[in-house]
């Protein structure tokens, strides 16, 4: 973990509630695709994590939803402004687990951490299959830059049908794949969990203290016993997943 | 004697910043960012007689100029601390450190101290008679005098080591529990633990914690925390360990001239890691721009 003082490079919409924001800094440390990063923001005294969407050279490029105050103050960031950022956060997906034929499965704002995820993957010379799910077309972002990135197919499922496939991510799974990856709200996780025909990682999102380990606000019980979602997390295997329910 | 070393109950510290309970676990997290033997010491995470796995989450709530929190007192219980967390502890940490018990009966108390007596790591005891997010225990032992009283009682005939009972502000005279303590037994105080708050969503209508109520830390209960270590620190003759909201060095040197002997740092180790080695590199300056000479004189 580093905490570095970032500049914001960009910050755009580009769905409904949704922003891109790239934030330079002097990162050290190699970040791994399923990481985030925990956002300092004015006048707010929780950081807020994100998870990152991408990584170029000193440049981390984060996407997140106006939900509430916090992310409203960021969405506002222009050009030139600072956030303090605890960098490097978390275990980030196994890579080694893919197997030739990778599905990633994303649902709205858990879309972004697969894009780093597929890059790396691809890089490793695998067959990547993309499924994003959304609410309706104004929400839909960025699944052109999936297939730009070289993935072997990209299905587009909404829930309204106002494009792609009317329905739910499950609804449209490919046939063969080889393991899962997947991040989405809670919901979609459980149905991915039951529809799944390989073994996979579920990336899970939770109310954070500190972000590092430190607090245990974000602990969640699982089948190898309690786990902080900011440290031993966020990423689960299916294997490990003990449902609340 | 350095300019910033004070004398916890005959244990010297090199200086008054003491990690809280509860923000800065068995200390190896930190000591990944910092050499934590910077601090004087450190209070480690809240340890019970059995495992606990503390709230179902959202344990955490933002609040304003502070947090909220109801993790439930989540630890792996006194025996694997001994067995587990003790020995990785030891690596990076080589000072005394505060032992931070709490209980739901007064056998538990009593269990977990005894056990925690034989450590030779453990330089002091904090009695946390105030945590008020667990039911039963916890702070129902520190708004009442008498319970209090007898918490601090037992423990102190299982134990040699210094104790320290940390009292809760959500009581309407901390003063008469202070010197209930004291008369106990107790070697010192230490106060405030958080505030019971809660807050509720506006859009589903129900409370943001699973808890429903957590408690309120931050720079929002530094005022709270000051007035509580003055009014005790005035009643009672053992020393006062001031903690709540502290965030910088003037913090701390308020704390101290409200009457405090040492100074916890809680909720600001979660929103900045660095924010105790910050604190006490800034601490020089801050006493030399007031005349201060040495900390001991406050």
């Amino acid at each position: 973990m580093q905490d570095i003082v970032c500049t914001v490079v960009e910050n755009m919409a580009i769905a409904k509630d949704t922003y891109h924001m790239s934030l330079m800094g002097s990162f050290t440390e190699s970040l791994r695709p399923g990481q985030f990063i925990n956002v300092s923001i004015d006048g707010q005294y929780l950081r807020r994590p994100v998870s990152i969407f991408n990584v170029r050279h000193n440049v981390i490029e984060i996407i997140y939803k106006v939900v509430g105050v916090g992310t409203d103050i960021l969405s506002k960031k222009t050009q030139g402004d600072t956030l303090d950022t605890l960098v490097g956060l978390g275990n980030g997906y196994d890579l080694s687990k893919s197997g030739d034929h990778p599905l990633l499965i994303g649902g709205g704002v858990g879309v972004p951490p697969l894009y780093l995820l597929a890059k790396e993957l691809l890089k490793e010379h695998k067959t990547v299959s993309v499924v994003l799910g959304f609410n309706s077309k104004d929400d839909v972002f960025y699944a052109e830059r999936f297939k730009d990135l070289g993935c072997a197919d990209v299905t587009v499922t909404t829930v309204d049908g106002s494009v792609g496939i009317k329905g739910f991510v499950t609804d449209a799974l490919p046939e063969n794949y080889t393991y899962v990856y997947t991040c989405g709200p809670e919901p979609m996780l459980k149905a991915v969990y039951k529809a799944m025909k390989t073994s996979g990682q579920f990336s899970f999102e939770e109310r954070m203290g500190c972000g590092f380990g430190a607090c245990m606000g974000c602990s969640c019980k699982t089948i190898t016993g309690y786990k902080r979602i900011c440290k031993e997390g966020p990423v689960l295997t299916k294997e490990e997943i003990l449902w609340d329910d | 004697m350095g300019r910033l070393s004070v004398t916890l109950c005959g244990i010297e510290i090199d200086n008054p910043i003491i990690p809280a309970s509860g923000t800065f676990g068995f200390g190896y997290e930190f000591a990944e960012l910092y050499d934590i033997n910077c601090l004087g010491t450190f209070s480690f995470k809240g340890t019970t007689k059995d495992p606990r796995f503390g709230n179902e989450t959202p344990r955490i709530a933002e609040a304003p100029a502070g947090m909220l929190n109801a993790v439930g007192l989540q630890n792996p219980g006194v025996d694997k601390v001994i067995s587990e967390e003790l020995p990785k502890l030891k690596e990076v940490f080589h000072k005394p450190v505060m032992a931070n018990v709490s209980g739901f009966s007064i056998d538990d108390y009593v269990t977990t101290c005894e056990k925690l007596d034989k450590e030779p790591q453990v330089g002091w005891l904090e009695i946390n008679i105030s945590c008020p997010n667990v039911h039963g225990g916890g702070m129902s032992f520190g708004t009442d005098p008498n319970a209090a009283a007898e918490v601090i009682r037992a423990v102190k005939k299982v134990t040699t080591k210094p104790v320290i009972a940390k009292l809760s502000p959500n009581v309407t005279d901390i003063v008469s529990i202070a010197k209930a303590c004291e008369e106990a037994g107790a070697d010192a105080i230490s106060l405030i633990n958080t505030l019971l708050g809660m807050r509720i969503n506006l859009k589903t209508r129900k409370p943001l914690l699973a808890n429903t109520t957590g408690g309120l830390s931050g720079p929002a209960v530094f005022p709270v925390a000051v007035r509580c270590v003055w009014q005790v620190s005035h009643a009672v003759s053992i020393p006062v360990i001031g903690m709540g909201g502290v965030s910088s060095a003037e913090d701390v040197l308020e704390m101290l001239m409200a009457g405090a002997t040492a100074v916890e740092v809680g909720a600001a180790n979660l929103v900045d890691p660095y924010a105790c080695p910050k604190i006490i590199e800034a601490l020089p300056g801050a006493m030399d721009k007031l005349g201060i000479q040495n900390l001991s004189e406050l």
